[in-house]
């Protein structure tokens, strides 16, 4: 789960990490009312899941409460990036003396948290990291002991941050290394950190990110005090139709897992494969051999006829699919038979032959023999173990390549 | 020989009960395994498959009389962090946990807490290992009768983040005559209990062990951590390497997660092109073609 800035900012707030007094509001009779009780200059911000606001004209500074009205009028009408905003943050106009930049994220390699800090804040942490390394400071938190304030100080120290700044950093990075570990997340960052000309910190920008796992733990955070609702997914790009329904068949039994993704392809061999790792595998050797994948499935822990069926019909009522391949590494749970009476139940409630529509079938392993005789009955082609992914792949690549040319 | 078990590896499954627990007690017990007990709270005075049930780890330790080496951990993911801790806290020293969907905050705690009992964890969502015709711990293979199809004592240590690759990868190495030494699937997941170079030193110090094979995707520093370690430890053992999920480099797949939780392209250093030039640079030989796997190894070794 992606979060909005304005959500993340309360959520550094609730860690007691300081903020402005800003604003989240959806007209622009609302953006003239914050401006007016924040009683000064400020700044209209865009609130989209997109980076590069502020090029794309979604961040604007305003004098004045009616000029904020405006700029909100103007923004909230302004796509970015193919996303539309969902409200706008006021946010009084800081008198920033010095930009830092506060971070934790995950290091795979170490298990633990990583806290990062710069005194470069406001532009990307990864140019820093490049060209001046040594404004950087890193440190990993424990995953069992609580995080010591003498930790983020160390982290801050590093970058040659001394004197009162340091002091007043210190709470703020080791409050947020506790917030990551607390709420689950995967990024939680403070962007720039703010001192402004009185010597007081504010987090001016927030990034956070949470696990998609630990969700259901989080509820209090999510539903409660964010209220975004259940089916507020924020999925990087809007599922298509064929990913939608796949989903559907999915959830309606419990029993194996099947799933289903067409973004970015649009061919015209269906596939229908699995598990994780042959799904990759297989994607990568059909395109390898010039063939034109029209989605990308996984099927796996042992589904039931209908649920393999369900998705060999959506798959096969796809756009431009003239043949599917049925096709997955040596199965050890789910069985063979199974598949094999769903992909041609599938074919059959469309009105098709199994035998012309399966350009092949390769999944050996458990109740094969009984996958086979099912397979024999209908004509279609299959093969075992002794044929590679690659070259089960290579079939039906050929067959449809033959079809095309007849 | 092998790595991590041996004959006389005894161990206990932690949810027995669950219907796929269940049915990997069987499996396990059919191939030869030694499991000496099982655990669900509450259930204590059931049998599984003839296995003995208790209410907690510490009351199955009692029941055998000494220590056990190895626990499976397969209960809900809510659940699995007290289960592994409660496993290694009574004396445990190999956890196969294969539990899917555990927040990585979770895996890192119990991860830490292996590390300072010198445990070590294998997953989570892994289908465990196996040692052909002596051991196998976890649903790795299938079926006693499947597994013994796939897997034959041979030269090669593999280790995968796919379960289903693992025994697709060791099959055709066993069709091939060079057989399998040990094989682990180590789990898809972003953070996982042991990584390719973590179990590298186990495979080095095994005689029997003459080659690696690793299937890999995109996401993730692990290739990274394994070439750095075949680039500073001089390893006896020659590597082969499958890189799956290529077209995930495609700009219109990037950010969405493929197979695996940890199958995601954030940068490019994850990438598939990427972690392919350093697996490369280390010496590690990259295959293209999964069914180049068997002749790639015969050529490292020479044989």
């Amino acid at each position: 789960m992606i979060f909005y800035e304005y959500e993340a900012r309360r959520i550094v707030e609730a860690a007691g990490i300081p903020v402005t007094r800003y604003g989240f509001c959806q007209t622009p009779e609302e953006a003239r009312k914050i401006a007016e009780e924040i009683g000064g200059p400020t700044v209209i911000k865009s609130q989209v899941l997109t980076g590069g606001r502020m090029k794309a004209g979604g961040v604007k500074f305003a004098d004045t409460p009616d000029e904020a009205a405006q700029y909100a009028e103007e923004i909230l009408k302004l796509e970015i990036n193919g996303h539309m905003p969902v409200g706008v943050l006021v946010d009084p106009k800081a008198e920033v003396k010095q930009e830092y930049y506060a971070s934790v994220v995950w290091d795979s390699t170490a298990k633990k948290p990583l806290m990062l800090f710069s005194d470069m804040g406001g532009i990307d942490i990864e140019q820093v990291a490049e060209e001046h390394p040594d404004h950087v400071g890193r440190g990993h938190i424990s995953n069992l002991l609580p995080v010591g304030d003498y930790e983020a100080k160390q982290v801050i120290a590093a970058t040659g941050v001394t004197g009162s700044q340091l002091n007043r950093a210190t709470p703020i990075l080791a409050k947020l290394a506790r917030l990551f570990r607390e709420k689950d997340m995967i990024l939680a960052e403070i962007n720039p950190l703010a001192e402004l000309t009185d010597g007081t910190f504010v987090a001016l920008d927030a990034h956070m990110e949470m696990e998609a796992e630990a969700e259901g733990r989080q509820k209090q955070l999510l539903r409660k005090d964010l209220g975004i609702a259940e089916e507020d997914t924020r999925d990087s790009y809007v599922p298509s139709e064929f990913e939608k329904n796949v989903k559907e068949i999915d959830a309606a039994d419990h029993r194996g897992v099947i799933q289903g993704k067409d973004h970015g392809f649009e061919g015209n061999l269906g596939l229908v494969i699995g598990a994780g790792g042959g799904s990759l595998t297989l994607t990568d050797a059909v395109r390898n051999q010039g063939g034109k994948p029209a989605n990308y499935s996984e099927i796996g822990g042992n589904p039931s006829v209908a649920k393999a069926c369900g998705l060999a019909k959506e798959v096969l009522k796809k756009d431009g699919v003239e043949k599917i391949a049925v096709m997955m590494s040596i199965v050890s749970n789910t069985r063979v038979d199974i598949v094999a009476r769903g992909v041609i139940k599938a074919c059959l409630e469309l009105g098709k032959d199994p035998a012309e529509t399966i350009a092949i079938f390769r999944i050996p392993g458990a109740w094969e023999d009984e996958g086979n005789k099912i397979l024999d009955y209908y004509g279609v082609e299959y093969c075992d173990r002794s044929v590679s992914l690659w070259d089960a792949a290579g079939r039906a690549v050929a067959k449809i390549q033959e079809g095309a040319g007849a | 020989m092998s790595i991590l078990l041996n004959k006389d590896t005894t161990f206990i499954v932690q949810g027995i009960t669950g219907r796929e627990a269940v049915n990997l007690t069987k499996e396990c017990l059919d191939y030869g395994s030694k499991i000496v007990g099982g655990v669900t709270p509450g259930r204590k005075g059931r049998e599984v498959h003839g296995v003995p049930v208790f209410d907690t780890v510490e009351q199955a330790v009692d029941n055998h009389g000494s220590q056990i080496d190895g626990s499976i951990v397969t209960v809900p993911p809510g659940f699995t962090k007290d289960a592994v801790i409660e496993a290694i806290d009574n004396g445990i020293k190999l956890v196969v946990v294969v539990t899917e969907r555990i927040p990585r905050g979770d895996v890192a705690e119990m991860v830490e807490f292996a590390e300072l009992n010198d445990a070590r964890i294998i997953g989570p969502n892994c289908l465990g290992l196996i040692v052909p015709e002596v051991c196998k711990m976890g649903g790795i293979g299938g079926p006693a009768k499947d597994a013994s199809k796939s897997y034959k004592p041979g030269v090669v240590g593999v280790m995968s983040r796919s379960g289903g690759m693992t025994t697709e990868i060791s099959s055709s190495l066993t069709a091939a005559g060079l057989g399998v030494s040990t094989a682990v699937s180590i789990g898809g997941d972003a953070i996982i209990g042991s990584t390719y170079a973590e179990l590298m030193p186990y495979f080095e110090a095994d005689e029997e062990t003459r080659a690696i094979v690793i299937y890999t995707e995109p996401g993730g520093r692990m290739e990274a951590q394994l070439a750095d370690w075949q680039a500073e430890n001089n390893s006896r053992l020659p590597i082969v390497a499958f890189m799956a999920g290529k077209f995930m480099d495609d700009e219109s797949m990037k950010g969405m997660t493929f197979g695996h939780a940890g199958t995601i392209v954030e940068g490019k250093e994850d990438s598939a092109t990427e972690k392919i030039k350093r697996l490369e640079a280390a010496g590690i030989t990259v295959v293209e073609r999964i069914d180049e796997i068997p002749d790639a190894v015969k050529e490292r070794i020479g044989s």
